[in-house]
């Protein structure tokens, strides 16, 4: 028991010099840990409250995919029976209750209808499910029912490119290594190192930056609309800036062109040195845009932004060479804003700040402060208490500690954990809760001693008996910070990273690793009584 | 020089002897932190009542009226103001705007450091925190859901692992300390946030460490002393790894000591509800859960009975002297 041959020697040794050389970087400056090979870039990241930054919880309205499959859905099933050969006549088109509905006016034209409707529905899912039904009530009228699985495959591929936009919109404001990640079904955890304020990230993030252009319906009776009713094919939108103080606008339904033609949005002033955003189109949205103000000359289009119109500039002259500018009352800033949102694309649904939390890098500084003067302090004070209760063993203990906090911060520099506040607390507990294990061997020892038994047989029995009651300990103390792992959110799972990884660690450095210590020391003086 | 030992060599202090008043001080102690929780109740954190939190930095001591009065004058709901260690730091919470979501939270930021810097000129704010109403029902959820089943798990794993008593007397003592720690946060108006959740699960769990420590041993000495009584056995255990409870109770003291004096404001909750934990859990340990075996029945036998039903390695364990075959510890690397 108290032989250990080369190679468990070895193999106790190995592991602890891995974790312990793993822990060096992240001491050291950034310039010179980025010289190193890559595999020795292992640095514990510091959590928000220590660095400084901002947290968003971004949650999407679930509930907009849906309106705007339905919307979708309508829109083709319009095309497909209207512009289609044979043409079918459909009226009563609704979509209430999350169905669309509508009546096909030759009932000899039913089935038809379901015919040309079907290819619109897609597979959904593995089950084969498609994600619309498709069934005709009191024989004419065609029922289309979005299926769960299709909701759920349509939230779940909006959410993939949203996560997508908002990490290329946050990465065109040139903000360094921030973590984007999607987070339960419907939300997105978007965090921000450094931030101090995230003012304009989240007015980035709210936009969804849906850019159409339409023409204004200049038919449309001004007192109706203002009470918010459109002639047919025209729909009423809110324009804060008017010029005529009404705040809406009726404009056609039909886009002219859309933001998803673009190929480029940049900041810049018109003639009159108001911030502008300049866009330009893709040979195909160029040439619409081109088509459209030719024919329209002399009228007035509208600039739509999520649904609310920035302008309505006249159309002077027939723009061709597909660039245009988008004006509204913009502030160099907003104007900066838009473009960047429109460089990266539209949201495919909204987001909400459901949790925000902002810590300045100052606290941030004093947290990192009064942790590590904590940490050592509680170092310093339970080595001393360890070495004046155990003498010798107490110093093997307190080597143990020390090696266990190298190889901690070792490991999770290797797993890429990220250090908290909490998780600094969680430091300290673990130089606490390692000696604990110490604290059983030798008590044991003591007790064995006092039995009667040699030096040998004494510490050999005290590691073993401990050995047993530090392993259940150690299992039960894990199940608690592996529920914390679980279910814990923030600083509860950074916490509990640091106690996981310290349970782990300090039953090898204190249990294995002080055996070796001690058994090597015994081998040498072959001690016939022992100071402890 | 002469080591130092907390607890004297052959200490015997007759723990079950008193069990009749641990019991009763325990049972008035514990019903009295679930009438301060129920009368005064917690000071919860944003993070689970939801709002707004705003920890502002002055350049120097500030009157807490006078930043007051200045948010009252912003129409933006009653503020609440709290004071931490230095007087140059207040924590304003205010409630969340009902309407408007992120946007109109960003809106009440802004008009209460535009307000504040005017009539205090050179404050910052260290740092903000908005938690939805939605947000802040889950994560409390999540919150009682982890504590509760972190107490059940580990009830659970002291039954499967000793006999039901353990189990038993396991989860009374936890659910003790976790209800005292409530009650040192109603009393103390502490803020209850997410971190304490945190504290109260590492409390859990370092609680049950303690008792996994006394209730080996009182596994052990059953199979050594078939013939002891279980009273003179439980105080032999709890005796015998009494230096230890004391030595790692003090030592984590220790640490957590310098935290709590040197760590920053922000951990200070943290901190102090885990010193509580510590001798709340130390306590029950040694007065409260295995005093209770014997309340609930455990002898000698029980023990025999389940080791050789289970084939267990300890049902086979020495009962008198060193052996140099060792099975596992556990310990090998």
């Amino acid at each position: 028991m108290l032989n250990f041959s080369r190679w468990a020697v070895f193999a106790i040794i190995l592991p602890l010099a891995i974790g312990v050389l793993c822990a060096i970087p992240s001491f050291l400056p950034d310039a010179t840990v980025a010289q190193l090979p890559r595999f020795m870039q292992t640095r514990v990241n510091l959590g928000l409250d220590l660095s400084g930054g901002s947290h968003l919880l971004l949650e999407a309205s679930t509930q907009d995919v849906a309106k705007q499959r339905l919307t979708n859905m309508e829109e083709q099933v319009r095309t497909e029976l209207r512009r289609g050969d044979p043409r079918i006549a459909i009226g009563d088109i609704s979509g209430r209750d999350g169905k669309l509905s509508f009546m096909v006016r030759d009932p000899a034209q039913v089935d038809a209808a379901v015919e040309r409707i079907r290819p619109l529905t897609q597979g959904a899912g593995l089950t084969g499910q498609r994600d619309f039904n498709v069934e005709v009530v009191n024989s004419s009228t065609i029922v289309i029912t979005p299926t769960d699985a299709g909701i759920k495959n349509a939230i779940k591929s909006a959410m993939e490119v949203s996560t997508e936009v908002i990490r290329r919109r946050i990465d065109e404001m040139g903000t360094r290594e921030p973590t984007i990640q999607q987070q339960g079904d419907n939300r997105i955890v978007v965090q921000v190192p450094g931030l101090q304020d995230p003012k304009a990230l989240k007015a980035l993030l709210g936009q969804t930056a849906k850019l159409e252009f339409k023409l204004v319906d200049t038919t449309a009776n001004p007192s109706e609309v203002a009470q918010g009713r459109a002639p047919v094919g025209s729909e009423v939108l809110p324009y804060v800036n008017n010029p005529s103080g009404v705040p809406f606008i009726a404009v056609k339904r039909q886009v002219m062109v859309s933001g998803e033609d673009l190929t480029d949005a940049t900041q810049g002033y018109d003639q009159s040195n108001q911030a502008i955003v300049n866009i330009r189109f893709n040979s195909s949205g160029g040439r619409k845009f081109g088509q459209v103000t030719s024919q329209n000359v002399n009228r007035p289009f509208a600039i739509i932004l999520d649904g609310k119109v920035l302008s309505a500039p006249n159309i002077n002259e027939p723009i061709l060479g597909g660039s245009a500018q988008v004006s509204g009352s913009f502030t160099v800033e907003s104007a900066n804003q838009l473009a960047i949102a429109l460089r990266s694309g539209k949201l495919p649904v909204n987001f909400v700040v459901v949790e925000e939390r902002t810590v300045g890098p100052g606290l941030g500084a004093d947290s990192i402060r009064a942790g590590l003067i904590a940490s050592v302090v509680a170092v310093v004070a339970v080595a001393v208490f360890m070495f004046v209760s155990y003498g010798r063993f107490g110093m093997y203990a307190n080597l143990a500690v020390a090696i266990n906090v190298a190889v901690i911060l070792g490991v999770m520099g290797i797993l890429g954990a990220t250090l908290t506040l909490p998780g600094i607390a969680g430091f300290v507990l673990t130089i606490g809760t390692a000696v604990d294990a110490n604290v059983l061997i030798y008590e044991r020892i003591r007790e064995e001693r006092r039995r009667g038994r040699n030096v040998v047989a004494a510490i050999e029995h005290g590691y073993k008996e401990a050995s047993r009651t530090i392993f259940e300990a150690n299992v039960t103390h894990a199940i608690a910070g592996g529920i914390m792992l679980a279910l814990g959110s923030g600083p509860v799972k950074g916490f509990a990273i640091v106690l996981l990884i310290g349970i782990a660690t300090s039953v090898f450095t204190a249990v294995t690793f002080t055996r070796m210590v001690v058994a090597n020391w015994v081998r040498r003086t072959r001690p016939t009584d022992i100071h402890i | 020089m002469k080591l130092l030992k907390l607890v004297p060599d052959n200490t015997n202090i007759g723990f079950v002897a008193v069990r009749k008043w641990a019991f009763a001080l325990t049972a008035l102690l514990t019903v009295l932190a679930v009438g301060a929780t129920a009368h005064k109740g917690l000071n919860l954190g944003v993070d689970f009542v939801g709002g707004l939190m705003i920890e502002a930095k002055f350049p120097q001591a500030v009157d807490t009226d006078k930043v007051r009065s200045t948010i009252g004058t912003l129409g933006v709901g009653e503020s609440s103001l709290q004071q931490f260690g230095d007087a140059n730091t207040v924590q304003i919470r205010l409630p969340l705007p009902e309407q408007g979501g992120a946007g109109a939270a960003n809106a009440v930021v802004e008009k209460t450091r535009l307000a504040m810097v005017a009539q205090f000129p050179g404050v910052t704010f260290s740092r903000y925190d908005t938690v939805s109403g939605k947000v802040s029902g889950e994560l409390i959820q999540n919150g009682v859901l982890a504590v509760v089943l972190a107490i059940l798990g580990i009830a659970v794993f002291s039954w499967f692992r000793y006999e039901w008593q353990f189990g038993v007397s396991t989860f009374v003592a936890i659910v003790h300390d976790v209800l005292m720690t409530l009650g040192f946060f109603a009393v103390t108006q502490l803020e209850f946030d997410l971190n304490i959740i945190a504290a109260v699960l590492t409390i859990v769990g370092y609680s049950i460490n303690d008792k996994m420590v006394i209730d080996d041993r009182i596994r052990e000495n059953m199979r050594k002393y078939r013939k002891m009584d279980m009273k003179s056995l439980i105080d032999l255990s709890v005796n015998e790894t009494l230096p230890r409870t004391v030595m790692t109770s003090v030592t984590i003291l220790l640490a957590l000591g310098a935290l709590l004096l040197l760590g920053g404001h922000v951990l200070r909750g943290f901190t102090a509800a885990m010193m509580l934990g510590i001798i709340v859990g130390t306590y029950s340990s040694v007065y409260v859960s295995s005093s209770l075996l014997i309340s609930l029945g455990l002898t000698p036998q029980t023990s025999e009975k389940k080791a050789a039903k289970k084939g267990d390695y300890a049902g086979t364990a020495e009962r008198v002297g060193p052996r140099e075959t060792g099975r596992d510890d556990g310990a090998k690397p």
